[in-house]
């Protein structure tokens, strides 16, 4: 069996590339299935999506954990322990990377035993995970490795899954997965299936006797605040907001009404904001437009106070 | 045939669709909403005649179903988690009401804590309603099952309405090849609609009379109700049978998978079961006698055919991907119940696993078997097993660490 991961981040295309993917191997004959996992279900947050073709009907379910080919769109995802990009990786996988760093380089940094190709650059693009079509490149590098899909099977594949948009996209889309294919091709067959793991040898799992521990320490308290610092909820971050002090007119509470919440603070000298943990927090409003700045505020004169605390001891 | 790639959700809209259902009360909740919407699509672009309307909820939406059916019209709907919980005081209602007509529930787990990914515990909610229960393992089996729970809900002797179930994610957003029915095959075997006494119009409005006094009648119809479900088994039998001469598919009410010889047995229900195929053929290769039994039909339960399928067996793991605290698992308690004293019974271990999502791998499959097999040799008892790692209490063990570390900031401002 076939079984191969895409990891990018949300509007990246990862599902619509498994779909291609799967599509193609449906049409050259073989049983698929494929999936999204949507994660947080934010744009720019990380997002896989996996496709298992095999000959045979297939039972296996859930998240590929031994992958055979794994297709990263955005290597900034490969430092993320969330994102779970290397997760089951050892010597038989390929590692597709849409990066400016060669495989070597990303050999030596993940010290792992893979295969690693990157994808090659055509435009120059400062942040490679913005490439338009990203998504039709990753399906068409991945079904070229494999070996076993067709040039004409890929744009069948490619077509029925973009039928929706149109025809222009659609023969942008076509003319750079087939560029992308043509390219992997001397790769071709690189990826290799695997089967199932042996009942005869095999880890057993490291089960425990779940321990009883009382409510205190096995209730669900999440004392919000302090979360955003320890959790990095902001994996999905694409902007980085910044105040602009000479726009501030000291109002102290319009910013922090439409900012996610604990995001703004009002600095000590009680006029200006400061905006803290604010690297982790999902946000893509510019400060710099203001969006409330409206006639309709113009009369109203805030009074200047300090957030209330959420809680005393 | 024509087969095509379909998610689950897409292969539930379709088998709505297949059967011809005249209207559809909806209200979306992940992972179910894809299934109204492609029936929605289709409506709104005339490729299928009926009538869908969004109510204010779930609650509204199943008496809305229920109402429905008792016009004569064929209803269809769907839910999944929590929006079963907040229906679930018409889910009883509706079927109390002796209408037939079709929800697909999408498993999800329930809160606290909430999450979006999939187990048993929404549908085990609605085990004692009176609907009847069909448990999904592939899309294909989505769209074909619909089709056979319209037939068994309308049939005289049942007329109840029934809940094809299938798993959210494994199956909701999952795409495998699926053979669509012909139409028109599709409509010939389900059929019209007979509504026999039900006969609530919006032109002459009477009474169905719905209160009882004393337990004399309250007895009566809640008997009738159950022996009613009771009914289905034999009637299940019968249209599993005409589906499988027409369209060549086999729904027995118990997916059996190599249990001919078998000594060790994985009992499961849904899509999870299809890796516990994997497991078996694994096992096999390395000289295990072992099998998987899967009940489909849940409501009625098939407790005679399980006796005869487990009886002489060595020892049986019924998996449960759903939690009875203070209890277990709720399919363990139903196996225990049907094998209670049944001559040459087989020990009967009991994991519960899967919950919310979490994946059971072909490690486990394999040491459950282990397990199984050490539990007939030495006689000893099996303790029920809940599936956790040290891996998964170390993870946990961090997000501890910083409630803790924030529970201490707290506590010093």
């Amino acid at each position: 069996m076939f079984r191969i991961r895409f990891h990018g981040r949300g509007g990246q295309g990862m599902k619509t590339a498994s779909r291609i993917l799967g599509t193609a191997f449906f049409k050259a004959g073989y049983e698929v299935q494929d999936a999204p996992r949507y994660g947080a279900e934010r744009r720019g947050a990380p997002i896989f999506a996996y496709v298992r073709a095999d000959k045979s009907a297939i039972n296996e379910r859930g998240i590929i954990s031994h992958p055979n080919l794994v297709v990263i769109a955005d290597d900034t995802l490969v430092g993320m322990p969330a994102a779970g990009v290397t997760l089951g990786v050892d010597a038989h996988t390929v590692l597709l990377i849409n990066s400016h760093e060669s495989g070597s380089t990303w050999r030596q940094r993940l010290n792992i035993d893979a295969v690693i190709l990157t994808l090659a650059a055509r435009e120059d693009t400062e942040d490679r995970a913005t490439l338009p079509f990203i998504g039709s490149r990753c399906a068409a590098a991945a079904a070229a490795l494999t070996e076993v899909i067709s040039r004409d099977v890929l744009v069948e594949a490619l077509c029925e899954e973009l039928g929706h948009l149109s025809e222009d996209i659609v023969a942008q889309n076509r003319n750079i997965a087939l560029g992308e294919f043509d390219d992997m091709a001397r790769h071709a067959g690189l990826v290799k299936q695997s089967g199932l793991p042996s009942a005869s040898e095999y880890v057993k799992p490291d089960w425990i006797e779940l321990p009883f521990e009382n409510a205190e320490i096995s209730n669900l308290a999440i004392h919000a605040g302090v979360t955003s610092v320890e959790v990095r909820t902001g994996l999905w971050r694409t902007m980085r907001p910044v105040i602009n002090y000479e726009n501030c007119s000291g109002c102290a509470w319009i910013c922090s009404t439409y900012c996610p919440d604990g995001a703004i603070n009002v600095r000590t000298d009680g006029y200006r904001r400061s905006i803290t943990n604010i690297a982790r927090v999902a946000w893509s409003v510019s400060l710099n437009v203001h969006p409330m700045r409206s006639s309709r505020f113009q009369n109203t004169s805030p009074v200047l106070r300090k957030p209330e605390k959420r809680y005393d001891a | 045939m024509t087969r095509r790639l379909l998610t689950g959700n897409s292969a539930a809209a379709w088998g709505a669709r297949l059967a011809r259902v005249d209207y559809i009360p909806a209200f979306p909740i992940t992972p179910q909403t894809e299934i109204i919407e492609d029936l929605a699509a289709w409506i709104d672009r005339g490729e299928m005649e009926a009538r869908l309307v969004t109510l204010e909820s779930e609650h509204s939406m199943i008496t809305a179903a229920g109402a429905a059916a008792s016009s004569g019209v064929r209803a269809f709907t769907a839910t999944s988690s929590q929006g079963l919980l907040y229906g679930m005081e018409m889910v009883y209602t509706v079927a109390g009401w002796r209408t037939p007509f079709v929800m697909v529930n999408v498993s999800r787990g329930l809160a606290s804590p909430i999450t979006l990914e999939s187990d048993h515990n929404d549908i085990m909610a609605a085990r004692d309603s009176g609907f009847l229960q069909i448990h999904c393992a592939t899309c294909q089996e989505i769209v074909d099952s619909i089709l056979i729970a319209y037939r068994l809900a309308e049939h005289p002797d049942v007329r109840m309405p029934a809940i094809v179930n299938l798993d959210g994610f494994y199956l909701s957003f999952t795409r495998e090849p699926v053979d669509l029915a012909n139409a028109s095959k599709a409509q010939a075997f389900v059929g019209e609609y007979d509504p026999e006494n039900l006969q609530f119009r919006g032109n002459s409005p009477l009474s169905q009379a719905m209160a009882v006094l004393g337990g004399g009648p309250y007895s009566y119809f809640r008997y009738e109700a159950h022996l009613a479900v009771q009914q289905a088994l034999t009637v299940y039998e019968e249209i599993s049978d005409e589906f499988d001469d027409i369209f060549g598919r086999r729904y027995d009410m118990i997916d059996c998978y190599h249990m001919d010889d078998a000594e060790y047995v994985f009992v499961m229900l849904g899509s999870f079961s299809t890796k516990a195929r994997d497991a078996v053929d694994s096992l096999r290769a390395a000289g295990w006698k072992t099998g998987l039994l899967r009940p489909r039909l849940f409501r009625p339960f098939p407790r005679q055919r399980i006796r005869q399928l487990l009886q002489g067996r060595r020892a049986v793991g019924v998996i449960d991907q759903n939690i009875s605290m203070g209890m277990g698992g709720v399919l363990h308690s139903e196996f225990a119940t049907a094998l209670y004293g049944l001559k040459d019974a087989p020990l009967l271990g009991s994991y519960i696993g899967g919950l919310g999502g979490r994946d059971i791998n072909q490690q486990e499959f394999f040491a459950m078997a282990d397990e199984l097999k050490h539990a007939y040799d030495s006689g000893e008892l099996l303790p029920p097993r809940l599936l956790y790692t040290q891996k998964e209490l170390t993870e946990m063990r961090k997000l501890q660490a910083i409630a803790q570390a924030e529970h201490a900031e707290i506590h010093q401002t």
